[in-house]
């Protein structure tokens, strides 16, 4: 048996592997490490070997998988050890157990870099290679013109010089300027004539590298790479033992091909004639071999020159070789090569015309879909997702329904979300689109998300045609004995909606309807309760005439659950139960859903996120954007709006017109509803978006709350209801509608983190902001600009202050005459932390349109933050001093949109929240400090911390501590809003005027609102 | 790129652990269990490659040892496994056909010796020849200096008896 060459180390191994279980192994551990401290912890009586020993047991111990959360100190000062052994020992267990962010390596920089400069070889081989491994930002500062002199040093030996290499390529990856000097692309070029290929090698990945970033500066390289190809692939001029089983070193053909992607072009002819005859070489002279490493190796280099080829793109002689080789590779037996080839094949749908080819293989795609290794299913899932358009969709959607119900769980939910894609956006035909999603859902329900049905139920209810075939499939699965919860929402909400249609039919009266849904209602879980309420309402509604037996069912059920626990039962059980004794109001309330606003698909959406997620540069994604989807084609008559109307108030305007006053105000909330929603589901997923939608008429009689009668107190007697009521009138009934321009939303975010802009704006009327913030005080000026030569009247500005804060608003004049401006300051006092937004009320009446509009004012928690710099000694005692919740709060955020950190430290500086440089010592995290100023609580310090995962930009963990536990929660919130705020893709209204709109006068350039942008 | 180099035994025994992309501690120990999880399972005619995490593992077994290495969706996948290949030819020449129990006792070798190979998650020295001729040249400094030490602490020994 091979010994370690220390006896205690040996027996220490031993032991640990003559323990007979895990506990047994913890205390040998638990043991070893204690007896390691104490031998520390009298250092000086150690020598030089022990401590060598002692730090590989702790990386030994460290590998076992077990907390080693002391020595590391005592490995560190190894480095330091001025004899070979010793030295060897400190540098490679630091770069072992320490990773580049640790607070120890910034003590051993100097140590390191005398070892670099001095004239010890072998110790410069030491420094050079943990910089190499572990080095970070301050080891790219500090030593990156040392590093670059031995690289290009004539008298440093090769075993130096390539060390240097890939020691600065890994300082250039931490800090990209290491290279910034003058001349460093014409050195880079020289390294190319490099004969020592281990040199080369390490000099070609620091090329990649560097053309990777910014090809522009390395031209001259490119006819050196071509060269070396030509010396290693074509003269095979290599020493002996740089061969890899007779192949002049695969590496650096690769490496070097590599390279030569990331130039967008190669325009001299003689230079591209010769890597053509390469390349041509490899693709023909590439044989399948015994020797699993021959193999291997030829291979590589002969994807790489697939992929280069590609790149290049060749002449179309070439690029059929290269799919026909491709299509070889995915028939073939050896999985690495079959793999390989489904991938290069997927790349290859990049390049114009290889389709038609490529799909001739479409049969021995699919037989791989049901190969036994999972990674070889991924890769033909993601070819044949790709490869779809509407001639194969049917067939490939299909295939992929079919496999659904074999495939393993690993799987299912990828496959059902492509499935459900591909289904939408080449449906050749509605039905046929209904059909897919219900089999998948009957099929894998659980990894059908809601969003997959919501979108379902926007497609039947936008094509009429689609309504009485959707209905009778919905009750057709009803009829299977089990079937999954997702089944039971959508066709209970189909069968609300559109039972009707099918009234004629066998099994589909409205009793039968009832019966079977009701049947389901034991098994389903709450959530699925509301949407069965809902349906039972719609079936009673439709049952003409009524049914005296089914009314009492299913008054009795509503009546069951006016006592349930769950708040939305409750409600829509109180609701309905009230509304099916009104008659024939019923019928206008509980009217058919009227159709969806046109949006992109929330999976498209979802997808494309997963794939910049992964990175992946596919070809799936471009040829996503350049086909058009047949199955986008949604009907809908009103113009894209930048606030999509709500859904729910639209269903009220039958309302609006007979009942009682109450009404008003529970239409009103619905109004408001949207404007303050519309962030908020920006801020979330679409899927909560898109629930609001279809859960939306539910929230027909929003509580008649706090709010309506704050409202009439605000309001008091002067405003005249029928302005009130007028406003409330939607969208479709009224021809003129007016649109805003630009995204409201936007624009309030926009003016959350400044201080000057435009808050609304319509054909008519530009409403401008100005605001000027002094500790808990603040000033904020309106602008209201009249944009027409016609005057505005019945101008209305009322503000609905949050309980945080006291506003003034001054006298707003009734009338704006044309082309004027008017000036209405707000007097604003914070009275105490709170994240609750400000609401300016605003309608005013053009010719006989009345416009209201409800709008977020941007007096929010930032405004009254004041950005303070601190210093290291005053930081952290603060930080310290407060401890844990609920002073300090900590919280991980998912979902945040990914941003460098500049980016991030901007937004929060945007935020008033100072961002505070090196005070952490981890640079990928940011410590921000700020101070709050309100009546309750005073000048008040707020200290943040957000710590970054570089490998995973969209999750980040966040601490925020004050002397305030509200304002610690509501900062909190506050900046977790900012973070995963993503806004809106802007579709303004010029990209698709409304018919009926006047066209906007054009602006003259002395235009009160271009003065007021001017102004502003 | 290379992320990170892992040797697990069969039984799931971590024998060397190399990361070159920063881990913090209890990232490692996570990725190490989902790695070893998702790799020793995997039957004997699959294909060398997983995905994970939106990166490639690249693995190959030899006896009861996996050698696994993490790179990135758009590196060379058979490049990587033959650079694992090439570690293996260069420990068994070290070690004279090379077997586990070589690699727990003499951990500290294979990390000499990796560190002759990779350097910043890339290749750096593509020949066996060199890499052996640099280790041998490391151990005779490590011999030199322990006979050094033995002759100063005899002298030492002899001029205190």
């Amino acid at each position: 048996m091979a010994l370690s060459g220390m006896r205690g180390l040996s027996v220490f191994i031993s032991d640990i592997r003559n323990c007979q279980n895990k506990e047994q192994e913890r205390l040998r551990v638990d043991k070893e490490l204690g007896n390691v401290r104490t031998r520390f912890k009298n250092e000086k009586g150690l020598t030089p070997y022990e401590k060598k020993k002692y730090v590989w047991k702790m990386l030994y111990i460290y590998m076992l998988g077990y907390d080693v959360d002391f020595g590391h100190m005592e490995t560190v000062s190894l480095i330091s050890a001025p004899k070979y052994p010793e030295k060897q020992v400190g540098y490679i267990v630091t770069a072992c157990m320490l990773n580049e962010n640790h607070d120890f390596l910034r003590l051993a920089i100097n140590t390191v870099r005398n070892d670099i400069i001095g004239r010890n070889e072998t110790f410069q081989c030491l420094a050079l290679t943990m910089v190499g491994n572990i080095g970070g930002r301050e080891f790219a500062e500090s030593l990156a013109p040392d590093v670059q002199k031995l690289l290009i040093s004539s008298s440093c030996r090769p075993l130096v010089r390539k060390k240097a290499a890939l020691c600065l390529l890994r300082l250039y990856r931490k800090n990209a300027d290491v290279v910034n000097v003058d001349g460093w692309a014409d050195r880079m070029t020289q390294l190319l004539d490099e004969r020592d290929l281990g040199v080369l090698t390490s000099s070609m990945s620091l090329l990649v590298a560097l053309v990777s970033n910014n090809h522009e500066a390395y031209w001259s390289c490119l006819p050196k790479c071509v060269k070396i190809l030509e010396r290693l692939a074509r003269n095979q001029d290599v020493p002996q033992e740089y061969t890899y089983y007779g192949i002049p070193s695969p590496w650096l053909q690769v490496k070097t091909m590599r390279a030569l992607q990331y130039f967008p072009v190669i325009e001299d002819p003689n230079t591209r004639r010769s890597l053509f005859e390469v390349l041509q070489r490899v693709l023909v002279g590439t044989d399948v071999v015994k020797n699993v490493n021959k193999n291997n190796a030829s291979h590589a280099v002969l994807f790489e020159a697939l992929s280069l080829v590609m790149h290049l793109d060749a002449e179309k002689e070439m690029m059929s070789q290269c799919v026909a080789l491709l299509g070889k590779f995915i028939a073939v037996r050896e999985p690495n090569i079959r793999y390989l080839g489904l991938e290069n094949m997927t790349r290859m749908l990049m390049v114009t015309d290889v389709q038609e080819i490529i799909k001739k293989h479409q049969a021995q795609i699919i037989t791989s879909l049901k190969d036994p290794d999972i990674s070889i299913r991924r890769r033909a899932l993601d070819l044949l997702y790709g490869m779809c358009d509407v001639s194969n969709a049917k067939d490939i959607v299909e295939e992929l329904l079919q496999y659904l119900s074999t495939s393993d769980f690993a799987m299912r939910e990828e496959l059902s979300l492509k499935a459900a894609i591909l289904a939408e956006k080449f449906a050749p035909d509605l039905s046929w689109y209904v059909d897919v999603i219900l089999q998948l859902i009957d099929k894998a329900g659980d990894f059908v998300s809601d969003d997959i049905w919501f979108r379902v139920v926007q497609f039947v209810t936008n094509n009429e045609d689609l309504q009485p075939y959707a209905a009778l499939k919905a009750r057709e699965y009803l009829d299977k004995p089990a079937i999954h919860e997702t089944m039971v929402k959508v066709s209970a909400y189909l069968l609300g909606e559109y039972s009707h249609l099918l009234a004629r039919r066998p099994g589909c009266s409205p009793k039968e309807i009832f019966t079977i849904i009701h049947e389901k209602l034991p098994t389903v879980s709450t959530p699925t309760i509301p949407i069965l309420l809902s349906t039972y309402a719609k079936i009673l509604m439709h049952t003409q005439p009524p049914d005296p037996e089914l009314q009492n069912q299913i008054l009795a059920i509503f009546q069951k659950y006016e006592s349930c626990i769950d708040a939305e039962i409750q409600q829509r059980a109180v609701e309905y139960f009230t509304l099916s004794r009104k008659g024939p109001a019923l019928a206008d309330i509980l009217a058919e859903m009227p159709k969806f606003p046109e949006r992109q698909s929330a999976l498209i959406k979802k997808a494309e996120d997963i794939e910049t997620d992964t990175a992946e540069q596919s070809a799936i994604k471009l040829r996503a954007q350049q086909q058009i989807s047949n199955a986008l084609v949604v009907t809908d008559y009103r113009p894209p709006n930048g606030t999509p109307p709500p859904v729910g108030s639209l269903n009220l305007v039958k309302v609006s017109s007979t009942s009682s006053n109450s009404d008003y105000n529970s239409v009103d909330q619905g109004a408001d509803h949207t404007n303050g929603t519309v962030s908020k589901s920006d801020s979330q997923t679409a899927s909560a978006d898109l629930l609001g939608d279809l859960l939306g008429p539910l929230a027909i009689e929003g509580p008649p709350g706090a709010a309506t009668s704050e409202q009439s107190v605000l309001s008091g007697g002067d405003v005249p209801s029928a302005a009130d009521a007028a406003a409330i009138v939607p969208v479709q009934d009224q021809p003129n509608y007016v649109q805003p321009i630009g995204n409201i939303a936007e624009r309030f975010h926009a003016l959350c983190l400044k201080d000057s802009g435009v808050l609304y704006e319509d054909p008519y009327i530009q409403i401008g902001i100005k605001a000027d913030w002094r500790a808990h005080q603040g000033r904020l000026v309106l602008f209201l600009g009249n944009k027409n030569t016609s005057p505005l009247v019945s101008v209305q500005a009322l503000i609905l202050p949050p309980l945080n804060l006291k506003m003034e608003l001054s006298l707003v004049p009734d009338t704006i005459p044309p082309r004027a401006q008017v000036q209405c300051p707000l007097e604003i006092i914070n009275l105490r932390p709170s994240r609750d937004v400000a609401v300016l009320d605003f309608s005013y009446k053009f010719g006989t349109n009345v416009v209201n509009n409800k709008l977020r004012l941007p007096a929010v928690i930032n405004k009254f933050l004041q950005p303070i710099q601190l210093s290291t000694e005053e930081f952290f005692p603060q930080w310290r001093s407060l401890s844990g919740p609920p002073l300090k709060l900590q919280e991980v955020v998912r979902g945040v949109r990914p941003l460098p950190l500049m980016e991030l430290a901007n937004l929060f500086n945007s935020c008033r929240v100072m961002v505070c440089p090196g005070l952490d010592p981890n640079p990928n995290n940011l410590v921000a400090s700020t101070t709050f100023y309100s009546e309750s609580t005073r000048a008040m310090l707020c200290l943040v911390r957000i710590e970054t995962d570089p490998a995973d930009r969209t999750q980040l963990r966040m601490t925020v501590a004050s002397g305030d536990p509200t304002l610690t929660f509501e900062l909190k919130e506050f900046i977790k809003e900012q973070l995963v705020y993503i806004p809106e893709a802007s579709h303004g209204p010029t990209q698709a005027p409304a018919p009926a709109v006047p066209q906007a006068p054009v602006i003259p350039p002395d235009d009160p609102a271009a003065i007021l942008a001017g102004l502003l | 790129m290379i992320h990170f180099v892992l040797l697990v035994s069969r039984q799931g025994k971590v024998r060397l652990t190399k990361w070159y992309s920063p881990y913090s501690q209890k990232e490692r120990t996570k990725v190490i269990r989902e790695l070893t999880g998702l790799i020793l399972t995997r039957g004997p005619k699959l294909c060398n490659f997983v995905e994970w995490r939106g990166y490639r593992v690249v693995y190959k077994r030899y006896a009861s040892l996996y050698f696994c290495m993490c790179i990135d969706q758009d590196d060379n996948e058979l490049e990587v496994l033959e650079i694992i290949h090439h570690y293996v030819e260069t420990l068994d020449r070290y070690f004279g056909s090379v077997c586990e129990l070589d690699l727990i006792f003499n951990f500290h070798k294979a990390y000499y010796i990796l560190d002759e190979l990779l350097l910043a998650g890339e290749l750096q020295e593509p020949s066996k020849k060199i890499v052996a001729r640099l280790i041998a040249g490391q151990d005779s400094l490590v011999e030199a200096a322990k006979e050094e030490a033995n002759s100063i602490s005899n002298i030492i020994a002899q001029a205190t008896k």
